[in-house]
């Protein structure tokens, strides 16, 4: 019996696609191509190959994907991961709170912001910082958006600067997109009860 | 070359204006967004949803999210199906019903999404690859709906 995870974790669940991914032994030379399936590299994640049925999106999402969260300037990487997370809680897509919690905590060297936040959700006692950028991040996720001036006005007197803020928006819009693609496309499970 | 995105101009943001140095940093970024705009609203391989199809959607998911101009923008491309911009029409006329719930969920209300959805479409004769599809087309918009969201708040308030 598989067992679907419904609440917020830092361990990493495995994603069970709803759909069926692309077979890779009948994948087109496009599909390979965007997969970056080479000989020495066959081994592709069940969430790539379900997104490789719309292998132009695919192409053109990894590379964005990569850039919002990891290009150099700007908001820190740790940062961005909370802004993913806060998408992530609004959406309650459970995998990507999870990876992106433990990118987190291992970006900080410390579980301290994601144990609140996951134990005491909106609520959480976090720094003046912290709390601008989440508190952002939540309200650009909702739909439509609740982001307003005040928001905006609180990460300015938190100390961001225009490429930081920019950065933030960035990433939380980023996580509205993935975040309907892992919650919708497919299921968190634990790992080790996969579906046969 | 200036850039010339959906975004920024939605935003009424200007290249050469308050937030110049910032987008400039990130302007591989807009371009990408602007390359991901073109491949869930005008891929070369459509599937079923063609052009006029998924220019209607993304109108509708435009309007659910108050993006009134950008869902004009979008529903002028919708030709045939321009009635499904409007999110109080249920798709039952073109034979979309399942199809339109789905992408209004996913849209407006996904941390309810569940497995039964999925075979909602699936049993509508909706085929996998082609779910695929209507979930980039929905995430990106929600991505790019909510740049848009941001750059304004953000031009407002770096003025």
């Amino acid at each position: 019996m598989t067992k679907v995870i419904t609440k917020f974790t830092r361990n990493v669940p495995h994603w069970q696609p709803r759909v069926t991914p692309v077979d890779l032994k009948e994948a087109s030379d496009e599909q390979l191509d965007a997969l970056k399936v080479t000989p020495s590299n066959t081994k592709v994640s069940e969430y790539v190959l379900t997104l490789a049925h719309d292998v132009e999106s695919l192409k053109v999402r990894s590379p964005l994907f990569n850039a919002i969260m990891y290009d150099k300037g700007g908001m820190s990487r740790a940062e961005r991961e909370l802004g993913a997370l806060g998408a992530s809680m609004v959406n309650h897509c459970i995998y990507c709170a999870a990876v992106h919690a433990a990118r987190h905590a291992q970006l900080e060297k410390s579980t301290d912001v994601t144990d609140k936040l996951f134990r005491d959700g909106a609520k959480a006692d976090l720094s003046t910082r912290d709390r601008a950028i989440f508190d952002f991040a939540v309200a650009l996720s909702e739909a439509p958006s609740r982001a307003a001036p005040e928001h905006m006005d609180a990460l300015k007197a938190a100390g961001l600067d225009e490429a930081e803020v920019l950065d933030l928006i960035l990433s939380a819009a980023l996580f509205g997109w993935a975040n309907r693609l892992m919650h919708v496309l497919g299921d968190p499970v634990r790992v080790g009860e996969t579906r046969n | 070359m200036a850039l010339d995105t959906t975004a920024l101009r939605q935003a009424g943001v200007a290249t050469d204006g308050t937030l110049a140095a910032a987008i400039d940093g990130r302007a591989t970024i807009f371009e990408m967004t602007q390359a991901a705009e073109e491949a869930v609203l005008r891929p070369q391989d459509a599937g079923p949803w063609s052009h006029e199809l998924r220019a209607a959607l993304a109108a509708r998911i435009a309007v659910l999210n108050g993006e009134t101009d950008l869902a004009t923008r979008y529903g002028q491309g919708a030709g045939a199906f321009a009635d499904l911009a409007d999110p109080a029409d249920d798709g039952a006329a073109q034979g979309l019903t399942e199809v339109v719930g789905f992408m209004d969920k996913v849209a407006a209300d996904t941390r309810n999404v569940a497995a039964v959805d999925i075979l909602g479409l699936q049993a509508a004769g909706v085929a996998d690859a082609d779910i695929v599809r209507l979930a980039e087309l929905n995430a990106f918009l929600a991505y790019q709906l909510r740049v848009i969201a941001g750059l304004r708040l953000m031009k407002g308030a770096f003025a």
